[in-house]
């Protein structure tokens, strides 16, 4: 036979069995079990809203960009991005990089993705990126976003789920079935789903940076009850577990199968006041500053810390995390003082025993930690009503301004702006005790329109100093730890503040 | 008999009617708006929330929101999950398989320990196995099923590591796996009723041995076993079977507690992840169905006193 048909026939061969060594190489690697606090909602990144579906997406689809652990912006479906003028940005993508059903995804592929995060029917990621005004393809490998106006907080948008990309080919053919058969760019590809069972998903062998991941299938699982996913990991069934009861964390730590690893999240916890939703807000409360600085000073964060959640949460200031690099270090943790707040509640002229009453979520922890506070409140002469309500309906409470004060958390966002913006600025769609002050707003929107991180953290100063200082819109109470937990043959597992399980260099012996 | 059936067949369908307009009219009573819950972070934006509630026809008028709902369920449609976007019928055929089987072995469990040791108990009244008997109902009774399940998980699969803690593998897929995934919590769901079962089979016999033809049988001579076994079993049965068919029935209707503790994915999993989200298909779907099961169920129990009590058969 003639040499110059053998070639490609010795070239096809080694493809071959190169292409066989690798799935061998992929059937060999171990299966990983992850149990979850809940089930995931809808596994689409446009309508997806949970935050355990977000740790599923994080093996599922990638997004053009990550955050690390000091919270900076790092390269992942784009390698680079230029700012070229406020207004305008410039993403370049990576090559080589293919969707789950095998479809490239170029500069298209990334403009089809945003427009529709951006234009589709009941998007949750609309809100996210509204400054989005267009998307222009540049060359295959590069993409234009135009701005309606400067944003710094938009580029941690696309570090999120409205920047993960879904192959267009798949996204077109099934409409708003997608979420069933979720087609990505992620280092795993999806398998299956049963509703609150399970959802596993296997390796993508041509994802761009598959050497670095070392399983061949992962199972998501959804254990509802915390001993019980404990359990499940001491005896095995699972490798690795959320720890949402911090009671289980000495139980973990006993334990010399288990190990654990922990990170300062981005959330916090606050008790937000009714200032102006409605005749709620009526009252020494909701009209007198001085009544909630009372409220803010007869809490002892420190002791709620030890008693409720072991001391292993941090007490709180302001909405943005102390890993943040636009963390406000002047604004300090509120040090009780129970003779100044009677004082102050003496001035306001209130009688007391002055009532307040107080929506929790009806769990045992927070109620546990509304207990906490009617104690140390009632020293100062408060007398607090703990009304636990169900989460849909304290929901719609606080939405509809039905509350005096509300004991509420919020997972938090990456950029400060997240966590800060929608809840206290006049138009934010959180700012659920109405609270409204042109000052604060004014500041919140250069926070947004100025990129540099010094200048932000001085506005957020400025902000918080009248919001949270002087008019004391929310007493901010503290920020939760997270935990995960896994079993000792587990190497190479970290957690960021975003919580999100992340399975790169991970193995299990 | 044919027309007593026809009879029966015919309340189902009103009755199955008013249920769905009570599920309709209580649902507008729960707290809690589900286009504010679907919003999520975006419930401050009223464009958003007026996006979410035309598309689930919230914003109509409540008729004809049943009215939407009545003709599809009338077409085999049940709707989709608002939260998840999976069909209804596909998630309740999902998890009928697990709720029927976890739901008739509990059933077993809890016939197999009950009924002999309610037989027992009033055959042997006011004696040591009749003491003990009762100790063991009231403490199956009376001991919580989140505390029975983290128990036996934490002594069978922490502690001892025979079974799996948690989770579910279909019988179809590996029976020995599947049997081993639900004899844990078939055992705690069982365990309780088991103890129901005992009390009133014990207090169906007492009654049925106290009767004039027991007295007869005796007289006549036959050995206590066939006058237990035969005579007073058989008319003790009538109030149990009663009780068997609500309780399996609730069984059915899925058992919230122990399938969250030990992650079965059943239809009490579904349905309180449901109201909880507010997602109100499934909520309808799951209650149309559990309604289905349970007028069925007392269908069967019916025919089941005619087999036993042939006196029925003629009314």
């Amino acid at each position: 036979m003639n040499a110059r048909f053998l070639a490609p026939l010795a070239i096809a061969a080694t493809l071959a069995t190169g292409a066989a060594h690798a799935q061998n190489q992929a059937t060999n690697l171990p299966n990983l079990r992850i149990g979850l606090r809940e089930d995931p909602d809808i596994m689409d990144p446009t309508l997806a809203r949970s935050f355990v579906g977000r740790i599923v997406f994080t093996s599922l689809c990638d997004k053009l960009f990550d955050t690390n652990e000091r919270l900076e912006i790092v390269p992942q479906l784009a390698t680079g991005y230029r700012w070229e003028d406020p207004k305008t940005l410039l993403v370049t993508l990576r090559e080589g990089v293919t969707f789950h059903d095998g479809e490239k995804l170029d500069a298209e592929a990334v403009r089809y993705s945003l427009m529709r995060h951006l234009t589709m029917q009941g998007s949750f990621r609309r809100g996210e990126i509204t400054d989005l005004e267009s998307v222009e393809v540049v060359d295959p490998m590069n993409v234009r976003l135009r701005l309606k106006q400067p944003s710094a907080p938009f580029l941690s948008q696309l570090a999120d789920r409205a920047g993960m990309m879904v192959s267009p080919k798949a996204a077109e053919a099934a409409g708003r079935d997608f979420g069933a058969r979720p087609v990505c760019a992620g280092p795993f590809r999806f398998v299956e789903r049963v509703a609150q069972d399970r959802i596993v998903l296997e390796r993508f062998p041509q994802y761009w940076n598959a050497a670095n991941f070392h399983f061949n299938r992962v199972t998501f699982q959804p254990i509802v009850d915390s001993t019980a996913r404990l359990a499940n990991l001491q005896s095995g069934t699972m490798d690795l577990i959320e720890v949402t009861s911090l009671a289980d964390v000495p139980a973990v730590r006993r334990d010399r199968r288990l190990s654990m690893v922990t990170a300062e999240g981005q959330g916090y916890w606050n008790v937000i006041f009714n200032i102006g939703g409605g005749p709620r807000a009526q009252t020494p409360l909701g009209q007198d500053a001085r009544v909630r600085r009372a409220f803010d000073l007869a809490i002892d964060r420190d002791a709620l810390n030890q008693v409720a959640f072991e001391g292993l949460h941090t007490p709180a200031s302001q909405p943005i995390p102390p890993a943040s690099p636009m963390h406000v270090k002047d604004l300090r943790v509120t040090t009780r003082n129970v003779d100044r707040a009677k004082a102050l509640l003496r001035e306001a002229g209130v009688r007391t025993p002055f009532p307040v009453d107080l929506m929790v979520a009806n769990s045992p922890e927070m109620r546990q930690v509304a207990e906490v506070m009617q104690s140390m409140l009632a020293e100062a002469g408060f007398e607090l009503r703990i009304a636990a309500t169900e989460f849909a309906s304290a929901l719609q409470a606080g939405a509809r301004g039905d509350f005096q004060a509300y004991l509420s958390g919020w997972s938090g966002r990456p950029d400060p702006d997240g966590n800060v913006w929608t809840f206290i600025h006049s138009r934010g769609a959180q700012n659920d005790g109405k609270y409204a002050n042109p000052e604060v707003d004014a500041l919140l929107d250069q926070t947004r329109a100025d990129g540099d991180t010094a200048r932000r953290a001085a506005l957020y100063a400025q902000a918080f100093d009248i919001a949270l200082t002087r008019d004391r819109a929310r007493s901010l109470l503290w920020h939760p730890r997270l935990f995960v937990a896994f079993t000792q043959r587990l190497q190479g597992v970290t957690l960021l503040g975003d919580g999100m399980i992340r399975l790169q260099g991970m193995r299990l012996r | 008999m044919w027309g007593w059936l026809l009879r029966r067949l015919g309340q189902i369908i009103p009755t199955l009617l008013i249920l769905s307009v009570l599920i309709f009219a209580l649902q507008q009573l729960m707290p809690g708006d589900p286009a504010i819950i679907m919003a999520g972070e975006e419930r401050g934006d009223p464009q958003v929330l007026a996006e979410i509630r035309a598309e689930l026809m919230l914003d109509r008028p409540i008729w004809e929101q049943y009215g939407a709902w009545l003709w599809r369920l009338l077409h085999g449609d049940l709707g989709f999950s608002w939260r998840i976007r999976q069909p209804v019928g596909q998630l309740i055929l999902e998890k009928l398989p697990v709720t029927l089987q976890l739901g008739l072995m509990a059933f077993v469990i809890s016939v197999a320990i009950g009924v002999p040791a309610g037989i027992i108990s009033a055959a042997y009244r006011d004696r040591p196995a009749d003491w003990a008997a009762n100790g063991i109902a009231l403490a199956g009774i009376s001991t919580p099923n989140f505390w029975l399940g983290i128990m036996m998980i934490l002594l069978f699969s922490v502690q001892l590591g025979w079974l799996p803690p948690s989770g579910y593998v279909p019988l179809t897929e590996d029976w020995q796996q599947s049997l081993a995934t639900t004899i844990m919590p078939a055992f705690v769901l069982g365990g309780g009723i088991a103890g129901v079962f005992m009390r009133h089979t014990r207090a169906a016999m007492i009654g049925a041995l106290g009767q004039d033809y027991v007295r007869t049988a005796r007289a006549k001579g036959l050995p206590e076993r066939v006058v237990v076994g035969r005579h007073a079993l058989r008319n003790a049965l009538i109030p149990v079977i009663t009780l068997g068919t609500i309780e399996l029935g609730r069984l059915l209707a899925g058992a919230v507690l122990t399938e969250q503790i030990f992650s079965i994915p059943g239809f009490g999993k579904l349905i309180v992840d449901a109201v909880f989200n507010r997602d109100y298909p499934v909520v309808q779907g799951v209650v149309v169905v559990t309604a289905i099961i349970f007028v069925s169920l007392s269908l069967v129990g019916d025919l089941l006193y005619m087999a036993i009590n042939p006196r029925l058969r003629t009314a």
